[in-house]
């Protein structure tokens, strides 16, 4: 080859090169924060840049003004109010407006209500918008281990979209499935799992199922404790969607010098761990029952309604609008306590 | 004058092909006259055969082939039999062992079955070309020291894909055959069983890898910088020390205090190459079977400190009364 062909060549490895940097990684700067001990690595990464963008994509929507009371309840007003009806009649239309801007600012009333009858059961939407306030007021009442007293509004995942942009549906293997190419749920690029070849679908088995997550033994020796590497894997996967989904690294909440010890684990842990216990709830107490209730069109690939996980409430913050407190302008969405400890774990949970 | 500062070689000297030793038998035929190429004579020798095979060694890429294709065709059955899925996600694409509910026992093919045939075949292949380094050597009249180097890798593909899974009882417990599939398995054994870093064996075999890389260039660098006074006739000098020897012994005295001598500088790096995987597979075999957390077990012992605490005290939520 001549001298030419040589420069040549060497010019476009070290042009692809660079587009490979340039594509791979983040472009500076880096800002690292400490927070445990030193020399332990618990540092919380971030970039300006990503934050500002980040903060951009989690404004306020304006809150519909303050109205006079109407010395009504809406029940005695309208007709056919189930959740809502101990309100303030113009506190609930107050709330219906708020709502119409949460959920289906494009839409208007009529994504939920039959314009010629408000107080008819249809369309299917109103049947799942009135579970979906049921669900509001029972994570803000009975979930304050997890959403404290900051709790949810419809905002929180839905972003003026009437489905929240970050939901998830079984994984429907698309392989031959034939006598080859068992992929075992995992090997190719998982999205859930941060791009790796973890499982496609940790949802499943670990907040729709119930599965136990853990898998490192509590003692050196081995004490029957059968966990398999694979099984790790799962629970390693659904780890990257916590990770993702909360713009976090592992040491938000571990110490990643011993994952399962939780002594060393920062207090966040805990309030993940009543997380996973959450969602699981969500999606097994209100989202799959309302499965027969939405069009085929809206379910997935494998039949199954639109579930959530992290991201749906947090899109990639560590708390979900970086902690505004929504619920206090509207009192009615915070629901009962359960007659239980404040720590106890509700139905659903293990 | 040649220089030696550029990872090419800058002189290629070309003669007639040379044949290679005079042997006896069948094991002195040789395919072929050899041929010259330019480019790998950057790298290293432009002279590219005779190529001899024998039995071994084309048994080996026989079977060798068998199991790329097996790993392969699993692949891209697995998207669907998509060329172009099938080289966008290839570094994903894996052929996994069987689930743990087999144990140790057979799968259907699509089970894991696929897998099992795949490493049987890839053993079967590297072992015979273990043996074909091994003929070749004692055939050549030379030391066996590359077949038992090679024997130490093969300890460790084994303690991982053979040894281990039997002792645990469970095929599952073995490597999938795929590019990120592999790191994954390696990060989740390692999270596991509380965090491999704490295993000694572990640790002793990555000062061996971090020490064969340093004992490497310390080596290659000392014999180039000493070349212009014949430092490259390095095995000559083991019994006849010239002024290349003495500069490169004189200068590591100089820098560390202590120098190794041209015989024992190779001793050096073949047994910490060695080291890296026979630390490595007993490490690998300790785990799972004698210790099941490596973070508690350095605790036990001593070797892993602790640290003041920073956060107050978080407790398992399970353990909470009502939880």
């Amino acid at each position: 080859m001549s001298k030419f062909g040589m420069r040549m060549l060497a010019g476009v490895s070290a042009a692809l090169a660079l587009l490979l940097v340039i594509y791979a990684f983040e472009w500076p700067p880096v800002d690292s924060v400490q927070r445990g001990y030193r020399g332990l690595a618990m540092e919380e990464n971030s970039n300006p840049r990503v934050d500002r963008a980040k903060v951009r994509a989690n404004v306020l929507p304006e809150v519909a003004p303050p109205t006079d009371k109407a010395g009504q309840k809406a029940s005695q007003v309208y007709t056919n109010v189930k959740v809502l009806g101990d309100m303030d009649a113009n506190e609930f239309l107050r709330l219906m407006t708020d709502m119409t801007t949460w959920v289906s600012p494009e839409q208007g009333c009529a994504y939920c209500h039959d314009e010629n009858d408000l107080a008819a059961e249809r369309p299917y939407t109103k049947i799942v918008s009135r579970r979906m306030l049921e669900m509001v007021r029972y994570i803000n009442g009975s979930w304050k281990t997890h959403v404290a007293e900051t709790g949810v509004t419809c905002w929180a995942c839905h972003r003026g979209q009437p489905v929240p942009a970050s939901v998830w549906y079984a994984d429907s293997p698309k392989t031959a499935q034939g006598a080859a190419g068992n992929r075992a749920g995992q090997n190719v690029a998982s999205a859930a799992g941060g791009i790796t070849a973890l499982p496609v679908d940790p949802f499943t088995p670990f907040i729709k199922d119930g599965a136990d997550l853990r898998v490192i033994s509590a003692t050196a020796l081995p004490a029957g404790n059968r966990a398999s590497i694979k099984q790790t894997e799962w629970t390693y996967s659904l780890m990257m969607h916590f990770s993702k989904g909360l713009g976090v690294n592992c040491t938000y909440c571990h110490n990643s010098r011993s994952f399962f010890a939780w002594d060393q684990s920062t207090p966040q842990r805990t309030t993940a761990w009543y997380g996973i216990r959450m969602t699981r709830d969500i999606n097994t107490q209100f989202l799959e029952p309302l499965t027969p209730q939405f069009p085929a069109s809206r379910l997935g690939p494998l039949g199954d309604v639109a579930k959530v996980n992290c991201a749906t409430c947090h899109e990639g913050v560590y708390k979900p609008l970086y902690g505004a407190n929504m619920v206090k302008e509207y009192p009615i969405l915070v629901g009962p306590a359960p007659a239980r400890t404040a720590s106890a774990a509700p139905a659903g949970a293990k | 004058m040649a220089e030696y500062q550029n990872i090419f070689t800058q002189v290629q000297i070309r003669g007639p092909g040379y044949a290679g030793v005079p042997l006896d038998g069948p094991v002195g035929y040789r395919v072929g006259q050899g041929a010259f190429s330019y480019w790998l004579g950057k790298l290293g020798d432009a002279q590219v055969g005779p190529v001899y095979l024998g039995w071994s060694g084309l048994l080996s890429l026989f079977f060798g082939f068998i199991a790329f294709e097996i790993i392969g065709l699993n692949m891209l059955a697995s998207v669907n039999w998509d060329p172009i899925q099938f080289v966008r996600q290839l570094p994903w694409l894996a052929l996994e062992p069987p689930a743990p509910a087999y144990g140790l026992h057979i799968p259907p093919l699509n089970e894991g079955g696929w897998w099992l045939m795949a490493g049987f075949f890839l053993t079967t292949s590297i072992l015979l070309w273990w043996w074909r380094v091994y003929r070749r050597a004692r055939v050549l009249g030379m030391g066996t020291h590359l077949a038992w180097a090679f024997a130490s890798a093969i300890f460790l593909y084994l303690s991982l894909g053979f040894f281990r899974p039997i002792l645990m009882g469970s095929w599952a417990e073995a490597v999938p055959f795929g590019i990120f599939p592999h790191l994954d398995w390696t990060a989740a054994f390692s999270i596991r069983y509380g965090n491999l870093f704490y295993n000694p064996f572990h640790m002793l075999s990555i000062a061996f890898l971090y020490g064969s890389a340093v004992l490497f260039a310390m080596h290659g660098a000392t014999i180039l910088a000493v070349s212009h006074f014949g430092g490259e006739r390095e095995v000559e000098q083991i019994v006849d020390r010239g002024t290349a020897y003495e500069r490169a012994a004189l200068f590591w005295r100089w820098t560390m205090g202590f120098n190794a001598t041209a015989e024992s500088i190779h001793r050096w790096g073949w047994w910490f190459a060695v080291l890296v995987t026979l630390t490595g597979g007993i490490g690998i075999l300790l785990t799972g079977t004698v210790v099941d957390n490596w973070y508690l077990w350095a605790v036990k012992h001593g070797v892993a400190p602790s640290y003041p605490a920073v956060f107050p005290l978080v407790t398992d939520p399970t353990l909470v009364p009502g939880g």
